[in-house]
């Protein structure tokens, strides 16, 4: 996983609330078995016209003022339903690195994480100053530092956020997940030998 | 100190906690099927780690499985490569896959408990967020992505942050043709699709313990769609009697064992959840969404809300955009929604209780005009079973497409969709726009109603027949 540290960049707006995995990434999609070349796919039902391939004017991420975009600022409970992880392959394929709502689903969550997408959780009030400053000023740019968990933005709305702290290692120092759980692998099989004897039947 | 069952489990599994990292759980059960698993593989390929615990695993494939004309080659030549990468990898890993020749075959969440592969106290998961279905024996089943099932696979763990309790009681008698499925979606209705973030449910109450296995299975299906990580029901007799003499139930003296295991599972009297949502299943009427998210539900008596009924500006905008997609005006009866297709299937209502629910209600109907109704039984076991009691002539009878298993239109990704503009009435889990395919137009219902709606062609207040 890349590594995850500071940067200045163009803020999209995704005013809507309850954005799920179906939109992010249709189901026709998942049929790959590749982790790759989602991006093209992201919110395609949407982001195109009823062609599949020109761009419907009318979806927000088509808007030139949001072109480059690593920051999405989006609505409440975003990226609802399934656990698709294509949905954040495609994000951040598509090019984002940082989302920006007050919540999201609890599998998606977890997903950002592994994929090196910064989901940050903002107070309802935060998050209605943001979309006003994007919507008076298209094209803004915010600054997101991981490290001392701030974002800034020019016209002063910028906040600290919380995270938890071994989500924000990993994601500073691009860790793998599965190395970390590995270190204690003496421990996990000296749990699964007592689990062996209290739960003889599992292993029948 | 007193706990719920959660807290049993979740400490029974309990295996480390490296000081600023999450804690590390134990899994006993992997489900996988062919979407969301591929990826995984390669992962452990590319990083030369093995399969820890390969009889730990059960495998089908599903999603991508066309449900007619199974002899004849998959025409999508992606979702043919996704079925021959997933037989690949669990060839190449030792594991145990119902493929699409098996006699076992179906939906992951409807074969896994047919072979009694999930028990009380158990962590379970799956690259699928509808592995909650699962909690209905008391496990803590969750979904997870498909970095977490290369985790599962490579270490037989997960770094979990521990979640907040919510008890869901359901008091009282569901009345006549009211079903599981509605205690699940008026659920919704009452937590909203992210009422449950955060949470682990525990589902209890008189309606809830009246409920067959099958039955609490489609609510705890449903945990997902309240937004929580999952649901479970406290073990009981009821239980113990579907497991037993399953393939992969305990046997002979350690049957016994694991019962008293078992029955030691259930939350301990006075012990405190976070949260308490409390309903009536008297109240509860067959459940219909009108909308594009599974909160979006009134009963089928009531009418679509209009946006100006709503106070939240949120729920406001939401039910304007739901109606204009959805294509229905505030204040029209539920009853007078005309529908074009029907389907009952899936994960959520595709066991064997489901089809006798459906055919009680097609038994002499003919199937509207204009409309189209399919039957997808869940597994070859469901399909073998409901033929054996004469349910596929009742669906055939009828006008319906009497189908082979697979996730089919629940989530449209086999081919089997519908077309632009097409409303259905559907015993799936998610009505999100474009779902069962772009454009189409989702209601949720139970087996029974979109058994009614098929014949009468729209929607009908079940609870008013004999």
């Amino acid at each position: 996983m890349e590594q995850y540290k500071k940067h200045e960049s163009v803020a999209a707006l995704m005013n809507r609330n309850n954005v799920d995995t179906d939109q992010i990434i249709p189901k026709q999609f998942l049929k790959k078995v590749e982790r790759s070349g989602f991006g093209v796919h992201l919110f395609h039902d949407w982001r195109y016209n009823a062609d599949g391939v020109t761009d419907n004017p009318e979806f927000e991420l088509n808007n030139p003022a949001f072109k480059g975009a690593k920051v999405l600022v989006a609505g409440d409970n975003f990226g609802c339903g399934s656990s698709r992880e294509h949905a954040p392959w495609a994000i951040a394929d598509f090019g984002f690195n940082t989302i920006i709502s007050t919540s999201y689903a609890d599998i998606f969550y977890n997903n950002c994480f592994k994929n090196g997408i910064l989901a940050i959780v903002v107070e309802p009030a935060q998050l209605d100053a943001l979309m006003e400053e994007i919507n008076a000023n298209e094209g803004v740019s915010f600054s997101v530092d991981l490290e001392n968990q701030t974002v800034t933005t020019p016209g002063g709305n910028g906040f600290t956020f919380e995270i938890d702290p071994f989500r924000k290692d990993n994601m500073l120092n691009g860790l793998d997940d599965i190395g970390l759980t590995l270190k204690h692998v003496d421990k996990i099989s000296a749990f699964e030998e007592g689990h062996k004897q209290r739960l003889p039947w599992l292993w029948a | 100190m007193k706990k719920t069952m959660y807290e049993k489990i979740w400490e029974s599994h309990f295996v480390h906690q490296e000081p600023g990292q999450a804690p590390l759980l134990y899994v006993d059960r992997h489900l996988m099927h062919e979407v969301t698993s591929p990826q995984a593989f390669e992962g452990l390929r590319m990083a030369d780690r093995p399969v820890r615990n390969p009889h730990s695993i059960l495998a089908t494939m599903d999603h991508c499985v066309p449900t007619k004309n199974r002899n004849l080659p998959i025409a999508d030549p992606i979702a043919k490569k996704q079925i021959e990468t997933m037989a690949d990898n669990c060839e190449e890993n030792g594991l145990n896959l119902y493929d699409m020749e098996s006699p076992h075959n179906g939906v992951i969440h409807v074969v896994v408990p047919e072979h009694g592969f999930v028990h009380p106290g158990m962590v379970v998961v799956c690259g699928d967020s509808h592995t909650a279905t699962h909690g209905a024996f008391g496990a803590l089943a969750f979904g997870i992505g498909t970095s977490e099932v290369e985790h599962v696979m490579a270490t037989q763990t997960l770094p979990q942050q521990k979640s907040k309790t919510m008890l869901v009681q359901v008091d009282g008698k569901l009345s006549k043709h009211c079903t599981a499925k509605d205690i699940a979606l008026a659920i919704v209705g009452v937590t909203g699709t992210a009422g449950g973030t955060g949470y682990v449910i525990e589902y209890a109450g008189e309606a809830i313990d009246a409920l067959s296995m099958e039955g609490r299975m489609t609510v705890c299906n449903m945990a997902i769609e309240a937004g929580a990580r999952a649901g479970m029901v406290a073990p009981d007799q009821k239980t113990f009697d579907f497991l037993e003499g399953k393939e992969f139930a305990p046997k002979g003296e350690q049957w016994q064992q694991a019962l008293t295991y078992w029955k030691s599972l259930v939350t301990d009297e006075g012990a405190e959840y976070d949260t308490v949502v409390t309903l009536n299943a008297a109240d509860i009427a067959p459940q219909v969404t009108w909308g594009t998210s599974p909160e979006q539900v009134v009963g089928v008596n009531g009418s679509v809300p209009t946006p100006e009924s709503f106070d939240d500006k949120g729920k406001r905008l939401a039910c304007e955009g739901a109606l204009k997609y959805m294509d229905l005006e505030g204040s029209t009866k539920m009853t007078d929604i005309e529908i074009d297709y029907v389907f009952i299937g899936s994960c959520t209502n595709g066991r064997i209780e489901d089809f006798r629910d459906a055919a009680e209600m097609a038994k002499g109907t003919s199937v509207a005009e204009g409309v189209t109704a399919i039957a997808v039984p869940g597994s070859v076991h469901v399909k073998l079973q409901a033929e054996k009691e004469g349910i596929d002539k009742i669906f055939k009878d009828a006008g319906w497409e009497w189908r082979d298993p697979g996730c089919s239109m629940c989530l449209a990704m086999n081919g089997d969709e519908l077309k632009d503009g097409q409303r259905c009435a559907s015993t799936s889990n998610r009505n999100f726009e474009g779902r069962q395919g772009k454009g189409g137009r989702t209601h949720l219902v139970s087996p029974a109603m979109a058994a009614a709606a098929a014949a009468a062609g729209h929607f009908v207040d079940i609870s008013k027949l004999g």
